[in-house]
């Protein structure tokens, strides 16, 4: 059976794979760790360091406790889909491509109004930040695109163009579907709540009411400690992970309602220094190796 | 002559940036060519998200050739200062010319600038034109991004096109050159636009070229000049003048509201910023379901422009429509399926919105209140609850003293209840709505009109245009949350200096005065900031007058005096004037205050009061001359002369009418006792002499002055009056 990206979930994100791949980019599968979004892929995040080119695309499932729904708003989700495409150096023609992605999708955009509307980014925990839009079809927006400026502090030489694809709107938009539950996820009857209501309920109810908050401390604290333990070790890609656990942990305690407004700061602080040092280190333990590839190129 | 068109292509430019842009152009632009010698005359600047254009008329196609004269040092003058002299005019020994300067033979350095082209000036300024311009932020891409120094815009710099009076200006910016090709818009640019689908705005000879804009092979637009550039665009469906399309969405966002019946909504700040968003705009009319209109009207506005940018339509009525405008920037092969896509994300939207408004009302505000603990409102004054709480008191006090006659019992509950919504969660979303999400939850839980306006209103007046709130209770709470919050952060060392004001505080005193002033409140001033710090410090009203902070009550009176004078400078009030009623001491109560300058405006514009401000001063004078203190009303050892006695009778007949009408705070009746004073200083002054060889005389001359003084001082401080 021909693919279908109008009518299936899974379709819509093949054909993003397919063009992708088309245009020269490795397709890598999610990262196998609960995170926020997208950017803390490390293909994204690491790779967003250094002079070396770098073009990949994959799928990342992202956790976001406190938008738990139980399944009851048709919108809102735990856990969702995101589409990253990164590309370093940013090409030329990457609004065009970016467009091209969007037709072999089924939007055509002379049927549909498409916009770049201004949406700078900034993730103070990552030490990054970035210029670009959210693009809108018809009014809602369908993605975030980011021309990566910093990165864990560093300039970003080059600079990487990241596309972040919010997979389940994108497709309730070209299904024509109201609710996120209705979406058809294999062109063949099977819905996405079929796939993951019950997830969703289960899954709330856990992050709202059920995770043991003595126990989430005492993972965040260990995550924090092991990410200590990794960097003073060496092992910054390890660290890294370390502070990707210990933000979505923080991020579960939040959504049981046990963090003060004034220790939330704190904590904030705390997974940022995690992070920051990981990309650090990170880069600064690679930049002997980038500037022997790349002679003349420095960190800073 | 020659015309100029000067095009920088790039991806979309923030809509918020492009005003400034385009001034930004202009001025570097002017700058650039002055610095280079080339008279600029008329420059129109356009911008698009996609682009900034510039076209400058009749530029000269080359400057004048310039003879610039250096005078020298003298002939025969030491050869270290004729070298120097040379070295700084670069040029050699031999080249210099001797004239005579006053009877000296002088060295002269001449030189020669030729005229030059204006093209080859145009080639080096756009480079530097690029490099030198300010976005508010700005990034780097691609490739060239390898290096920390690469060229740096808005968004990524896509194209240049320069053309003087139709060839190429031939230059270059890290890698992109310059030329005559361009692209229309980014998804029309390669179809001939109909000019059937344009209704408004832009005129219709852009249509009536005979010759059909070129797309060549690589999908751009190819421009002859700057005359046929907003033509060729508008034939690849881009409107470039930014003005043309601000026409196009108020006229055709009117027009789409009226077909359906309604009336658009206006919104100057919407217009901008579609028209900053589009290169192509079509205005759209779509309707959203009726049910949301149960959401409050403010709400269903705020949601459609912030997040969405549309207008919003009301029917015969005034009311609010179920209809929404947005502008679309393409001509849709089936604009219903564009409409009916923005119609779902606004539904959307309106949802979470009505979830909000639903949710909110399951939990009374009172209820709500007891979140404002957990909300610092500074980490030295401590919670949002606890200045709720200040508030509420002061507010009570204020209508137990009968300073504002309202209901005490409301003024507390409504100011217990007016920052509650902060907690809320459409306000949380909103916090412009902060105050008004209040009142309505009030009303809806079934709260005093009173209650729930004055928690509606507390805020105001926000600006200089906003409205100045008068119902009693609503006054009370206002002026208790701003009196409070001026008080605290002065009590805390936290005043406005200079530009740098970050807790708003001479917006508070402003808004204070203006309630004041509105109302008649008959405040003192001194007592209510007292009372605030004594409530702040835990202590009851009635420990007010005992309140050790005086320092910072002085303070904070000086600070009413400095708004007040900015305020009445508005309405004409001169600030020596209010200096010179503030300068006796004592005056708080702003009303009685602003009547006595008043007063005395109209008093010293008069003769009288011109001439009586001239003989205070000549006595003021003298008495400062003389170090004169004294102040006498003592029997005369002499017989007084003529003049000496009327001006002694007239100040026995004025000093008892003046304290009077003072008191009775007949200002008018003040300054006419003080009128009755001028004829006999003006003669005392003619007539007689004060510096007398007779001492007696002259100090009881002397005294008198100064008991003349003295009289005038009791209506006001003439000496701070200008002029």
């Amino acid at each position: 059976m021909d693919r279908n990206p109008t009518k299936s979930f899974q379709d819509m994100i093949l054909a993003l794979h397919d063009f992708w791949s088309a245009r020269g980019c490795l397709i890598l599968q999610p990262y196998d760790m609960r995170m926020g979004a997208g950017t803390f892929h490390t293909a994204t995040t690491l790779r967003a360091l250094g002079p070396e080119p770098w073009n990949a695309a994959f799928v990342q499932p992202c956790r976001r406790p406190t938008d738990g729904r139980y399944g009851e708003n048709p919108n809102r989700l735990q856990h969702y889909y995101q589409y990253q495409v990164i590309l370093k150096p940013s090409p030329s023609d990457i609004q065009e491509l970016y467009l091209g992605s969007l037709e072999a999708i089924g939007i055509d955009p002379l049927k549909h109004d498409i916009r770049f509307v201004e949406d700078d980014w900034e993730s103070p925990t990552l030490g990054a930040w970035g210029l670009g839009w959210e693009i809108w079809c018809d009014g809602m927006e369908v993605t975030q695109f980011t021309y990566f400026q910093q990165m864990g502090g560093f300039d970003c030489k080059p600079v990487a163009g990241e596309l972040t694809y919010g997979l389940e709107r994108l497709a309730m938009y070209i299904q024509g579907v109201d609710s996120v539950y209705d979406l058809d996820f294999n062109g063949r009857g099977v819905s996405y709540g079929d796939v993951f209501l019950e997830n969703e309920k289960q899954m709330s109810k856990w992050n709202f009411e059920v995770a043991e908050t003595d126990t989430l401390f005492d993972l965040f604290n260990k995550a924090e400690a092991e990410c200590r333990n990794a960097l003073a070790s060496a092992v910054p890609i390890a660290a890294y992970e370390q502070a990707v656990e210990a933000s979505h942990i923080f991020n579960l305690l939040q959504a049981r309602g046990v963090i003060s407004v004034q220790e939330r700061a704190s904590y904030m602080g705390r997974v940022r220094d995690l992070a920051r040092s990981s990309c650090e280190t990170y880069a600064e333990q690679m930049a002997p190796q980038w500037t022997e590839k790349f002679p003349g190129w420095s960190l800073v | 002559m020659a015309d100029f068109l000067f095009e920088l292509r790039c991806e979309e430019i923030p809509a918020r940036m492009q005003k400034s842009a385009r001034a930004g152009l202009e001025k570097l632009f002017r700058r650039e060519l002055g610095d280079a010698g080339v008279e600029v005359g008329d420059v129109t600047v356009w911008s698009t998200p996609r682009r900034l254009a510039l076209i400058a008329r009749s530029l000269p196609t080359e400057t004048e050739a310039v003879r610039e004269e250096a005078k020298g040092p003298p002939v025969g003058a030491p050869d270290q200062a004729v070298d120097g002299f040379c070295r700084k005019n670069g040029i050699e020994r031999g080249s210099l010319e001797v004239c005579e300067v006053k009877g000296r033979e002088t060295y002269f350095a001449v030189i020669e600038k030729p005229g030059q082209q204006v093209a080859d000036l145009l080639a080096e300024a756009i480079p530097e034109i690029i490099r030198a311009f300010s976005w508010p932020k700005s990034m780097r891409w691609g490739a060239a991004s390898i290096r920390s120094e690469s060229l740096k815009w808005v968004r990524p710099l896509s194209g240049i096109v320069a053309l003087l009076d139709g060839a190429v200006v031939p230059c270059e910016v890290d890698g992109i050159a310059s030329g005559r090709e361009t692209r229309g818009h980014r998804f029309h640019g390669t179809r001939k636009s109909d000019p059937k689908s344009r209704n408004f705005g832009i005129p219709i000879e852009f249509f009536k070229d005979k010759n059909p804009t070129v797309v060549n092979e690589n999908g751009m637009i190819e421009i002859a000049s700057a005359d046929d550039y907003a033509r060729k665009l508008a034939d690849a469906h881009v409107i470039v003048n930014h003005e043309a399309r601000e026409d196009e969405i108020r006229i055709g966002a009117a027009a789409a509201a009226k077909m359906a019946g309604l009336t658009l909504v206006e919104d100057e700040g919407l217009v901008i910023e579609n028209a900053g968003l589009t290169e192509w705009p079509v205005p759209l009319l779509g309707r959203f379901d009726e049910s949301f209109l149960d959401v409050p009207p403010e709400v269903i506005q705020l949601t459609a422009r912030v997040n969405q940018k549309y207008f919003v339509c009301e029917d015969a009525d005034g009311k609010l429509a179920n209809a929404f405008v947005c502008t679309a920037n393409i001509d849709a092969v089936d604009p219903a399926v564009v409409v009916d896509g923005n119609r779902k994300v606004l539904a959307a939207r309106l949802a979470d919105a009505r979830f909000f408004w639903e949710l909110d009302q399951k939990t009374t505000l009172a209820e709500h209140a007891k979140g404002l603990e957990r909300i610092t409102f500074h980490e030295k004054l401590g919670t949002v609850a606890d200045k709720v709480e200040r508030v509420a008191k002061l507010a009570r006090w204020l209508c137990e003293e009968g300073i504002v006659k309202g209901d005490a019992d409301l003024a507390e509950q409504a100011a217990k209840l007016c920052k509650a919504d902060l907690v809320t969660e459409m306000v949380g979303e909103f916090p412009e709505l902060q105050g008004l999400m209040g009142g309505y939850y009030a009303r809806a839980e079934g709260l005093p009109d009173e209650v729930a306006d004055a928690i509606r209103d507390h805020y105001k007046p926000g600006g200089q245009s906003d409205e100045v709130p008068t119902a009693p209770v609503t006054v009370a709470v206002s002026l208790a949350d701003k009196l409070d919050t001026i008080a605290v952060f002065f009590g805390i060392d936290q005043k406005p200096t200079g530009s740098k004001d970050p807790f708003a505080l001479r917006r508070a005193a402003l808004g204070s005065i203006e309630i004041v002033h509105r109302s008649a409140l008959r405040l003192p001033l001194t007592e209510a900031v007292r009372g605030a710090l004594a409530i702040e410090a835990g202590q009851s009203m009635d420990d007010a007058a005992t309140h050790k902070l005086d320092r910072v009550a002085v303070e904070i009176l000086d600070f009413f005096a400095d708004r007040l004078k900015v305020q009445q400078r508005e309405a004409g009030v001169r600030h020596d004037l209010i200096d010179a009623v503030f300068a006796l001491g004592g005056e708080d109560d702003l009303v009685r205050l602003l009547a006595r300058v008043k007063a005395l405006q109209s008093f010293v514009g008069t003769e009288d009061g011109a001439n009586l401000l001239a003989g205070y001063k000549r006595a003021a004078n003298i008495l400062k001359k003389e170090d004169w203190s004294e102040v006498g009303k003592k029997q005369l050892s002499y017989t007084p002369e003529k003049a000496e006695k009327a001006l002694i009778d007239a100040l026995d007949a004025a000093e008892p009418r003046a304290v009077a009408a003072i008191e009775a705070e007949d200002f008018a009746a003040a300054m006419a006792a003080l009128a009755s004073l001028r004829a006999p200083i003006d003669t005392f002054f003619d007539e007689v002499t004060v510096n007398d060889k007779d001492g007696d005389k002259r100090a009881a001359r002397l005294d008198l002055l100064s008991r003349f003084r003295d009289a005038v001082h009791r209506v006001a401080d003439f000496s701070r009056i200008e002029g």
